[in-house]
């Protein structure tokens, strides 16, 4: 298979450093993992590209970096599934929302810093026990999938929100949150979830999926996130503005069967919040301008009682 | 053809030329939209609700699937937001026949069963798969040469790909480009087509959702894009809506309209735009329709 490579360069030691594309020819096995491109081109084309990798089996999550504008491992990417039918150049490019060291290398200091930031060990309370804390099987199921993050950045590569705020804690150091608050054996769920109910926490995330999209080992650091919401919620912190707005649009389902747009952003910001009402107040004026402005009262649905039934009874049993 | 119409709230509440110009696209496509039968469906959720109650979101879609299946017509939407998750519940109830079986219990005192044979479509699709291009292109009026649409799609109508059929489907990947071509306009491929456009943070974090419009905008714009295109109205509220405090923020003028998916087909098949209330967004159409000379 003749493949072309299109490899984002950078050297911080060039006269003046600026990224470049470089095109690489290849001729690989059909069955060659990007990664095994991508070391034939260091060892026999370029010396001079830089990457970062070790187990080539998706283990060590070294080698997260985009191909085709996408987050990847290389190590796990067949070329043959990447390149275009029409034998386009396979764009590789260093992973996003990071800074760029060399080529495809970047710097995981704030990755880890975030990570640690989560406090990503276990708090018990009460004297230790002789042996080992104990857990049930079942209670640490649902940590299988968060255990198995091999913190390779894929999601924070391509994370929408860090795109606009590094201060976002981002999907993967949130997903190890998960981890700790999900466990059993942990006591300090009250100052986790208060931690991360503030700003850069858990109610900056967009819901956008892209983190679940290209997280290679399954984590779903995504739902991780709406779960934490819910223990957060549950734990009392019910005045963030997105605890807000969850609770003001499920009540408004409950009560008509629709979302009530005109007074969700009144619940969510808080009926007597006066300045976030009247930062609203030109908006509210443009929208009735354009005649865009939701009925005051939503028209009835027929169904109300019907989904006021399923409410009860589904939260009545939880 | 004839459809189940599950039109969502927002076409019904912000954004009623969405509703208006999906009648008018549907009747010259000849898709006949049966909404009375749907009339007592409820908000998907919106992934919201989910948050704080998956098991009780997926009643609730299972309840609205069930109401398609009992008009035994395939189901269109038009919203990103509502058909992903509405895709994503349906996947959750088709691919456990147990946590079906006992959703349906919970549906059967509302007399109604969820047998996992329905199967949601956005308009997007629907123009695609069984209008198909051909027949798209040859009810076309007035091409819309000239016209360069950046098409944004909606977080939903992309992820995961997994609850969208995408292997089954992989024409649902480019069906924007593919349908702004079919109406004779050009694509203007640029990198947020896919990405968030900051509506579900408005509320939490208002700042960075402006970043988000503003950066999709003034890219677009920046690219030539006379306007934007959208199958989903959340997007078109956040993108249309905040476009002012974009400019502030990225620190040049943007004014770019935002289209609904069937407001720009209803123009290339001869709708008159007033009718699509193409004259009732937050962002002028105005000097847009004077370029393609449709003045309202």
């Amino acid at each position: 298979m003749d493949v072309t490579l299109s490899v984002r360069r950078f050297d911080p030691e060039a006269e003046r450093p600026a990224p470049y594309f470089q095109e690489y020819q290849l001729e690989l096995d059909d069955s060659a993992m990007l990664l095994d491109g991508l070391i034939k081109i260091r060892e026999e084309i370029d010396g001079t590209l830089a990457l970062r990798c070790s187990c080539r089996s998706a283990i060590c999550g070294s080698c997260a970096m985009r191909v085709n504008g996408r987050a990847r491992l290389a190590c796990n990417t067949k070329i043959a599934d990447v390149a275009t039918a029409d034998n386009g150049a396979v764009v590789v490019e260093p992973a996003g929302n990071m800074e760029v060291l060399k080529d495809l290398v970047t710097d995981f200091g704030p990755f880890w810093e975030k990570v640690r930031a989560v406090e990503p060990w276990l708090q018990p309370e009460g004297p230790e026990p002789e042996q080992e804390y104990l857990a049930p099987n079942e209670d640490m199921l649902h940590l299988a999938g968060v255990m198995s993050c091999i913190m390779c950045g894929a999601c924070v590569s391509d994370c929408t929100v860090l795109a606009v705020d590094p201060n976002f804690l981002g999907p993967a150091a949130l997903a190890k949150a998960y981890r700790f608050v999900g466990d059993p054996r942990d006591d300090a769920d009250a100052h986790r979830l208060g931690d991360l109910n503030e700003y850069g926490g858990v109610w900056d995330c967009t819901r956008c999926m892209q983190c679940v999209e290209v997280c290679p080992k399954g984590v779903d650091p995504m739902e991780r996130i709406m779960s934490l919401r819910d223990k957060a919620m549950e734990a009392g912190h019910t005045k963030s503005y997105g605890a807000r707005h969850a609770e003001a649009l499920t009540a408004s389902v409950e009560h008509h069967g629709r979302v009530d747009e005109a007074k969700l952003p009144i619940l969510s910001k808080g009926r007597f919040n006066v300045v976030e009402q009247l930062r609203m107040v030109p908006l509210g004026v443009r929208a009735l301008l354009a005649g865009k402005m939701p009925p005051l009262f939503p028209k009835k649905n027929p169904g109300q009682e019907s989904v006021r039934r399923i409410f009860e009874k589904v939260e009545k049993r939880q | 053809m004839r459809y189940a119409y599950y039109p969502g709230c927002v076409s019904r509440g912000a954004c009623p030329e969405l509703f208006s110009a999906t009648e008018q696209v549907c009747k010259a496509l000849g898709i006949e939209l049966e909404l009375e039968a749907m009339r007592s469906a409820s908000c998907t959720g919106s992934g919201i609700l989910q948050e704080k109650n998956l098991r009780l979101g997926d009643t609730l879609n299972a309840r609205n699937l069930a109401l398609a299946e009992r008009t035994g017509l395939p189901l269109l939407t038009i919203c990103s937001t509502c058909q992903g998750v509405m895709s994503q519940a349906n996947k959750r109830l088709r691919g456990d026949e147990a946590y079906l079986a006992e959703i349906n219990a919970d549906l059967a005192e509302e007399g109604l069963e969820y047998k996992g044979t329905a199967d949601p479509k956005h308009l997007l699709w629907v123009l695609v798969e069984d209008v198909g291009l051909d027949k798209l292109r040859s009810l076309v009026v007035r091409p819309l040469e000239g016209f360069k649409a950046a098409p944004f799609y909606g977080c939903y109508l992309v992820r995961p790909s997994s609850a969208l059929d995408f292997d089954d489907h992989p024409e649902r990947q480019d069906a924007l480009e593919r349908v702004i071509e079919a109406v004779g306009a050009e694509v203007i491929d640029f990198p947020g087509k896919t990405l968030c456009c900051g509506f579900p943070i408005i509320m939490s974090n208002e700042a960075n959702a402006l970043k988000m419009v503003a950066r999709h905008t003034s890219d677009a714009q920046e690219l030539g894009a006379d306007a934007m295109v959208t199958p989903c109205p959340l997007c078109h509220l956040n993108l249309d809506g905040y476009q002012p405090q974009a400019s502030g923020i990225a620190k040049k003028p943007i004014e770019l309209p935002i289209l609904h998916l069937p407001q720009m087909i209803g123009l290339a098949l001869g709708i008159d735009p007033g009718a699509m209330r193409l004259n009732r967004h937050m962002t002028s159409t105005k000097k847009l329709l004077s370029e393609l000379v449709l003045t309202p």
